[in-house]
């Protein structure tokens, strides 16, 4: 029966009417408007989708035509996804907030016929854009605000055009059977959406998935972790990033559950408590954000309400993952567990609107281990998953019980994985994408005939079948004795230590891995005031010499654990400086994106670096700096080098495990 | 920044309000001399004009807070001498303050539904035990105060209480006690004092929005003169309480005596 169900509904608007007629009544889709939660049925959802196909229809959108979605996570930009798919044409989300020039390019070469967006700040940057975008007919928007007074030649408000469609789809019959005709010819194997990667690298390339693609991995995703439709999720990452259109799109289809979309990005935490979700999803720095908040409010809290909290929270650390993980546990710890979830594991859940959370999900970057063990001690099933773009998301996942820290966990449902001879992943699945939008070259780099995928990352397999990432496979690096140097799994490991901010690892070719270091001004200085250090400038406190052993210390620690990996032990930091200035993204030392960019600091630091490796003890650098309103100055310091001892590297080989 | 299409000279239409010839001194010290101008429906009248030139003073004079010895006020065809605020409220003028004036300790929602008061008029019994005809009423009400919450986009700042927030929040919610009066004539006495650029912009958006989507009148005093050229309609310039140039921006701006009053005259 379940087979052939699966084999029936193998396109998005087939599932979609099984939904409508297996749970019609349940709630498809929320929104919190004008302080309300508004919610749709499945069934009043088809019939949206309908109307909008309709008008789609009647606005000239044809099979295999694209068209764009552009806004945050708003009921009717996914309806309108769906409302393509229904015609056969292809909706391409892209990034909200990317500036007009970025938006150009990929609404020109997707060669978009319609944009549908949400609201004003949209319409104007397609607007802007229009003269250089010869196929785009029509652009439809959601919110009506500001719009009034635009030419309504080839704009149209969505609201508007579903009430006239659905006043066609009554008169006229005809239309409604060309809509099921074309839900019914539709295939498992039809293109379904075009996703654009964000482009760090290059010009962002668009990823063709079939239906088959994206449904096959959200079916598969949602039985590994046994999603049903009791369950419930907040949308609120990018509709134009992969992660968004499985966990908020394709697998509330294929499972039934309902999605909420918050009433504005800033309401998120507050709404997530409303709803109280049971699925969940978001980058590190979510979790990051949630433990800074409530260590800060606690430090503010009375005496006994602090004493609790960290008596209990000690608790968990010794035996909350092991009773999650369902291992055995003395019954007294039980019991001081039972207490200290009535006490002060449930209220935190609560706040943090985790309550009845089922499995939360984190991915796209390192997590810090102690951030990542806070949220499993308190009973929040927290995992961690590799995905990308080109895979429909899953490459690997961490099953229930098999939950670690620094893995990403074991190949998901049908993917296969393995190690390329230079350390590359690669993985081959039904989720594998087609190929790039008109970009065979890029394709054919990327993509093999049998079906493999460069996934550009380096990483192994540890003993028990678990995959690592250790970086990206360009960034990896070699010294000079033949041992392997990441660059960026060395830079985490010291940026899990609040007092560090930045981190700029140096070692391709060299003798020593070195680094520089930026502290965290608000930790540090936090730590200056209650061990009474003064200093007058962030120069001076980055310069101070118990600064210096603070993070001497760190790097030790890191050199302990570094030595303990076979693989990684080469890389251990043997001389690090603390930088007098904070990495910048006006400067040019960061992206946007808040990454470092190593080879302009390399060079702009190129005195200080030489001293890394010239075993000088300290060195002066004279900088241009870039000051908020824009004026230029000049910083120059001397800065100190630290020696660090480094530890003999474990040697018991462990690759044979995964192979 | 306005919208294409929007030709606002040929909107606006009649006379809102008429200041004819007003003065106004307190003791010996003359605040407002002779001065008249008008207020046309659904433009964006600014009143500019160096410190201490009278033009709190004006906006006071307009929603009855001050009487002036002399001259004559007339809004939408009603000419009066004396009018006291909460008179002038129920008549549809609202107004923002230059310093904020808000109730700190309460919520954004309860600040602003505290400029719904005029508009009540369940009685007091059923208010009492929020039940009823109060209870109906109260959620119209609510209804009116969300929208005015998702038009400002302070949703994050439902319940907070404003005194907890950054200054140009409170300014917004300001703007959003003055909206729920739902009035006819806006009065904001400088709404981007002490903002940041980011929200200076935020805020001119709102205020063309108010005025493009609700029709609404404004008339505002800022010293930010980027921001009144792109924004109003005419301008009026005033220097020691007399009015020394009125018309559109571009008029303005050209006018030696305003030019004179802003960047002073060799003597």
């Amino acid at each position: 029966m379940v087979a052939t169900q699966a084999s029936r509904e193998d396109t998005f608007p087939k599932l979609l009417d099984r939904n409508a007629t297996v749970r019609g009544g349940r709630t498809a889709m929320r929104h919190k408007d004008l302080g309300i939660w508004q919610s749709w049925t499945w069934s009043e959802v088809r019939e949206i989708c309908r109307a909008f196909a309709e008008g789609l229809r009647t606005l000239g959108v044809t099979p295999g035509e694209t068209v764009a979605v552009i806004g945050s996570n708003r009921p009717r930009l996914y309806w309108s996804m769906m409302a393509a798919q229904m015609l056969g044409a292809v909706p391409v989300p892209v990034y909200s907030d990317s500036v007009a020039e970025e938006m150009a390019y990929v609404l020109a070469h997707a060669e978009v016929k319609v944009a549908i967006v949400e609201d004003q700040e949209q319409v104007d940057k397609v607007l802007s854009i229009a003269d250089r975008l010869p196929t785009l007919r029509h652009v439809l928007y959601d919110e009506e605000r500001g719009l009034r007074d635009y030419d309504h030649g080839r704009l149209h408000p969505i609201g508007q055009m579903l009430a006239e469609s659905r006043k066609r789809l009554a008169s006229d019959p005809s239309a409604g059977q060309a809509l099921d005709a074309s839900v019914a010819g539709s295939k498992g194997s039809d293109l379904a959406i075009i996703l654009y990667t964000s482009g760090t690298t290059g010009r962002p390339k668009g990823v063709m998935l079939t239906h088959d693609n994206v449904l096959i991995s959200a079916r598969n995703g949602c039985d590994f972790d046994r999603l049903d439709e009791t369950d419930e999720v907040i949308a609120y990452l990018p509709l134009a990033w992969v992660g968004d259109h499985i966990f908020s799109y394709a697998q509330s289809l294929v499972a039934g559950f309902c999605v909420n979309c918050p009433e504005s990005p800033d309401t998120v935490v507050e709404d997530r408590r409303e709803i109280g979700t049971t699925y969940a999803f978001a980058p590190p720095r979510v979790y990051e954000n949630l433990l800074t908040l409530t260590m800060v409010r606690m430090e503010d809290a009375g005496a006994l309400k602090r004493r609790m909290f960290h008596y209990f929270l000690g608790v968990a650390r010794r035996c909350g993952e092991r009773i999650l993980d369902g291992e055995s546990v003395s019954l007294g710890d039980r019991l001081l567990y039972r207490l200290g979830e009535f006490l002060v594991y449930g209220p935190l859940k609560n706040r943090f609107g985790l309550t009845r959370i089922k499995v939360a999900y984190t991915a796209g970057e390192a997590i810090g281990p102690e951030i990542f063990r806070f949220f499993r001690a308190l009973g929040v099933n927290l995992k961690q998953l590799y995905g990308q773009t080109e895979a429909s998301v899953y490459v690997t996942m961490q099953p229930n019980g098999e939950i670690k820290a620094d893995t990403v966990g074991r190949p998901a449902p049908d993917v296969e994985v393995r190690i390329a001879d230079d350390g590359e992943v690669m993985f081959r699945s039904p989720g594998v994408f087609q190929a790039y939008f008109k970009d065979p070259e890029a394709t054919q780099r990327t993509k093999t005939a049998d079906g493999w995928v460069h996934s550009g990352d380096a990483g192994f397999f540890d003993k028990s079948g678990h995959l690592k990432i250790i970086d990206r496979a360009k960034d990896v690096g070699r010294m000079r004795d033949g041992s392997l140097f990441p660059p960026k799994y060395v830079e985490n490991k010291l940026k899990f230590y609040p007092n560090i901010k930045e981190v700029v690892a140096f070692g391709n070719a060299r003798d020593h891995v070195a680094c520089f270091v930026n502290i965290d001004l608000v930790a540090v200085g936090n730590w200056a005031e209650r061990n009474n250090v003064v200093y007058a400038s962030y120069q001076e406190l980055a310069g101070h010499p118990l600064v210096y052993d603070m993070i001497a210390a760190h790097v030790d620690e890191v050199n302990r654990s570094l030595a303990a990996e076979p693989m990684m032990g080469g890389a251990q930091v043997a001389r690090f400086l603390i930088l007098h200035k904070e990495l910048d993204a006006d400067d040019g030392e960061l992206t946007r994106t808040q990454k470092v960019r190593r080879g302009f600091i390399a060079d702009r630091y190129g005195p200080l670096v030489d001293a890394l490796y010239d075993g000088s003890s300290e060195a002066d650098i004279r900088t241009e700096v870039t000051f908020e309103d824009g004026r230029k100055g000049v910083i120059a310091a001397r800065v100190k080098v630290r020696d660090c001892k480094t530890y003999p590297v474990t040697q018991q080989q462990t690759l044979e495990a995964a192979e | 920044m306005r919208a294409p299409g929007s030709d606002k000279g040929q909107m606006a239409g009649d006379v809102l309000l008429a200041v004819d010839d007003v003065s106004l001194s307190f003791g010996g010290v003359k605040a407002i001399t002779d001065v008249s101008f008008d207020i046309r429906k659904g433009e964006i009248r600014a009143i500019i004009g160096p410190n201490g030139a009278g033009k709190t003073s004006m906006l006071n004079v307009i929603n009855g807070f001050y009487h002036p010895q002399h001259g004559r006020i007339t809004f939408k065809g009603e000419t009066r001498q004396r009018m006291r605020p909460h008179v002038a409220a129920s008549q549809g003028i609202a107004r923002t303050f230059q310093n904020v004036a808000l109730f700190k300790g309460m919520s954004t929602l309860d600040n602003i539904m505290a400029g719904r008061t005029l508009k009540m008029d369940g009685s007091f019994f059923w208010q009492l035990f929020r039940h009823g005809p109060a209870m109906r009423e109260e959620i119209e009400h609510r209804k009116v105060v969300e929208e005015i919450i998702d038009f400002l986009e302070i949703q994050a700042i439902r319940k907070t209480p404003v005194g907890k927030l950054p200054y140009g929040l409170q300014k917004r919610v300001e703007l959003g006690r003055a909206l729920a009066m739902e009035p006819d004539l806006l009065l904001l006495d400088e709404p981007m004092a002490g903002m940041n650029l980011e929200e200076k912009e935020d805020m001119s958006r709102f205020i063309l929005d108010v005025n493009n989507q609700f029709g609404t009148t404004v008339a505002l005093i800022e010293h930010d003169m980027g921001v009144v050229m792109d924004l109003s309609d005419r301008v009026v310039v005033l220097e020691y309480g007399r009015k020394i140039a009125d018309g559109t921006p571009d008029e303005v701006k050209r006018n030696q005596a305003v030019i004179d009053a802003y960047l002073g005259v060799p003597h």
